[in-house]
């Protein structure tokens, strides 16, 4: 009679065994490295360092391996390992201005100081399978040319604010709230919500983006300017009293540029909307980019009638390790809870009945 | 020690004990401290990420992790039952990380996690029981809105779900909620109890056990402490009452418990048992001894 709950501990073990039977696979096949993972699939080690919040190549690598390439599974995985870490300082802010490019480019200006560069992208790629990979396929690689040098590459927006035709964004100074360590507490200051945001699901942030673009909280975007590049990141020990380099990390960094504000006081001027993903992650900047605008809504005093710019429905839902957890936890038992709804509605259609009766 | 109680596992020393930082665990028990000193109060936490899924039970683990000590015998329970996948899982990551002692029984327990069910046998000043809180905020279905609800707390302004029971009696003749039954605490604050379903509900009032509230994905910790007025909502015309069965559990016979349904064949042949399985299998061992004296 006890078969339904007895025995947990067994199945427990041998569900384990199944999945690690699952994740390897045909063992004729040889067994794939962390190392080919992490050289082969750098967009998904890059989501996973993002939604992570860590950035570890090796650690998405092993990850996205460990998780059979659900990449949920495997953001969870490097978020669960995250937090055992110690803090031991917080970084100097990243110098995106700085970044040794190996994409950039902008929507709203022709040219522009440094140029166009695209990069490894597939926007112009035709989605074509490429049967030869299915064989070895031959790997030609590019032709750098020696000489070629970078041109420096202002930020377009600088260029935009120079002239104050956008609004500037200037660092109040505060401290920056850490959303791992204390939770967020509504309103949100714009540091959280772009902290909620960069670890959010991806998906979640494309859907709301584009939302906005369908006139859900429409705010008029342009691709100011994508950058996906190195930057180096500094800490500044206290015994030590000035900045050391500690190494460098791939980022993408994207800016929009809004639709206008103003009013009779104050000129009218672009706003923008800002993301920035770990590695080469440019739909999840942009989508980032696009929600923390339409998040922005009440600065700008706009109305606020949409999903994509209600603070509390966005933040508290944006993360996909938090949403996985809550909707896979249906497969609990909920025998009790289930029991007292059959007792009520038992007990609900009993009355119904009598009252029908007579 | 007994059979019941599984001997002292080894200690997993890779992991701090009882798996969270030293410091994460100071952050819990001044946010405990905070719950237990305004009773039914939410107090947001830095909630950490566990190793298991939000909503399986972090909460309730990263309150166990932060009151454990290396004597504290630990029950973990879920629907009732210490045997259900997760309840096994939750006690095994306890017994690795912390090692120590865990327990069926549910008087040899210090402290017991659990999902869902109060355990039947009466509880006692040393224990404490550790809830796994999904919703913590008792209005969130009737004001999605934390910034509103956290208010209306404020504000001790709980109109909204007087009338959502109300429109409930109007709607179907009785309240229309059989777990979560929302509560008032010490005369002031209205709680969640978490889904316990409401037959749990009485147990709750005047404990002498500390009952403590975690909830891991939403980051709030809540508190009763023992010998707390809690009182469920309801209306002198519609008095609250709790569940109860025509019939008895199939295996021990109790008419007292909360049974769970089974069904056995094809046509709904039903049979009822216990939900909480120790009190079910201490019943059983009772009357296997009372029928051992009767017939000697």
């Amino acid at each position: 009679m006890y078969v339904a709950v007895k025995g947990g501990e067994q199945a427990i073990d041998n569900a384990h065994s199944l999945l690690a039977q699952k994740r390897r696979g045909d063992t004729s096949i040889s067994e794939l490295t962390v190392e080919q993972i992490r050289q082969q699939l750098p967009l998904a080690v890059a989501r996973v360092m993002t939604e992570g919040s860590l950035y570890d190549e090796q650690l998405a690598a092993l990850a996205i391996k460990q998780a059979a390439g659900d990449m949920i599974e495997a953001i969870f995985l490097l978020r669960a390992y995250r937090t055992t870490l110690p803090r031991f300082s917080a970084s100097v802010p990243i110098d995106t201005s700085d970044m040794q490019l190996n994409r950039r480019l902008s929507a709203t200006f022709k040219d522009l100081p440094g140029g166009q560069l695209l990069g490894p992208t597939f926007d112009y790629t035709h989605r074509l399978l490429d049967f030869s990979l299915l064989a070895d396929g031959q790997y030609p690689g590019p032709q750098p040319q020696a000489e070629a040098t970078l041109e420096p590459c202002p930020r377009v927006l600088g260029l935009l604010a120079k002239e104050g035709l956008i609004k500037n964004e200037a660092d109040n100074a505060e401290a920056v709230p850490d959303i791992t360590r204390d939770p967020v507490e509504y309103p949100a200051s714009r540091a959280q919500r772009l902290q909620a945001l960069a670890r959010g699901d991806e998906g979640f942030l494309l859907a709301l983006s584009y939302s906005t673009q369908r006139g859900y909280g429409r705010n008029h975007p342009f691709a100011g300017e994508i950058r996906i590049g190195e930057v180096e990141v500094w800490i500044e020990p206290e015994e030590l009293g000035f900045p050391i380099a500690i190494g460098g990390i791939e980022v993408t960094e994207c800016e929009m540029i809004n639709q206008f504000v103003g009013s009779g006081s104050e000129p009218a001027q672009f706003t923008r909307g800002y993301g920035l993903a770990f590695g080469h992650a440019e739909r999840k900047a942009m989508a980032m980019a696009l929600v923390d605008r339409s998040l922005r809504a009440e600065e700008f005093n706009e109305d606020i009638q949409s999903p994509a710019q209600q603070e509390e429905f966005v933040l508290a839902h944006c993360d996909n390790v938090e949403a996985a957890g809550f909707v896979s936890h249906l497969k609990l038992p909920h025998y009790v809870d289930f029991q007292s709804e059959l007792e009520l509605i038992r007990k609900l259609r009993a009355s119904t009945h009598q009252e029908a009766k007579p | 020690m007994n059979a019941y109680q599984q001997a002292q596992p080894q200690r997993d020393e890779a992991y701090n004990f009882a798996y969270l930082d030293e410091q994460t665990k100071r952050m819990i028990r001044r946010g405990l401290l905070k719950a237990v000193a305004i009773p039914g109060y939410q107090v947001p936490f830095g909630g950490r990420e566990m190793p298991l899924p939000y909503g399986w039970g972090t909460g309730g683990m990263q309150v166990t992790a932060a009151i454990l000590g290396a004597e504290d015998v630990l029950k973990v329970i879920d629907q009732g039952a210490d045997d259900t996948t997760n309840a096994v899982s939750i006690r095994r990551f306890f017994a690795r990380t912390a090692g120590v002692a865990t327990t069926e029984r549910t008087p040899e327990a210090t402290v017991i996690q659990t999902r869902h069910r109060i355990p039947e046998t009466p509880l006692h000043a040393d224990q404490i029981l550790v809830y796994q809180v999904p919703i913590p905020e008792p209005l969130r279905f009737i004001e999605p809105s934390e910034t509103e609800t956290r208010t209306m707390h404020a504000l001790d302004d709980y109109g909204v779900m007087h009338v959502k029971l109300y429109e409930d009696i109007a709607t179907f003749g009785h309240i229309a909620t059989s777990y979560a039954y929302p509560v008032m605490v010490d005369e002031r604050y209205v709680m969640d109890p978490s889904p316990i379903p409401k037959f749990d509900n009485p147990k709750l009032d005047m404990s002498p056990a500390l009952m403590l509230f975690g909830a891991g994905r939403e980051k709030r910790l809540y508190a009763v402490p023992p010998f707390t007025r809690v009182v469920s909502l309801d209306f002198e015309d519609h008095p609250f009452q709790i569940q109860h069965w025509e019939q008895s559990c199939a295996i021990c016979g109790s008419e007292h418990s909360f049974l769970d349904e089974l069904i056995l064949d094809d046509s709904g042949t039903q049979s009822f048992v216990c939900s909480d399985t120790d009190y079910c299998a201490q019943r059983v061992l009772e009357q296997q001894g009372q029928q051992q004296e009767t017939g000697q």
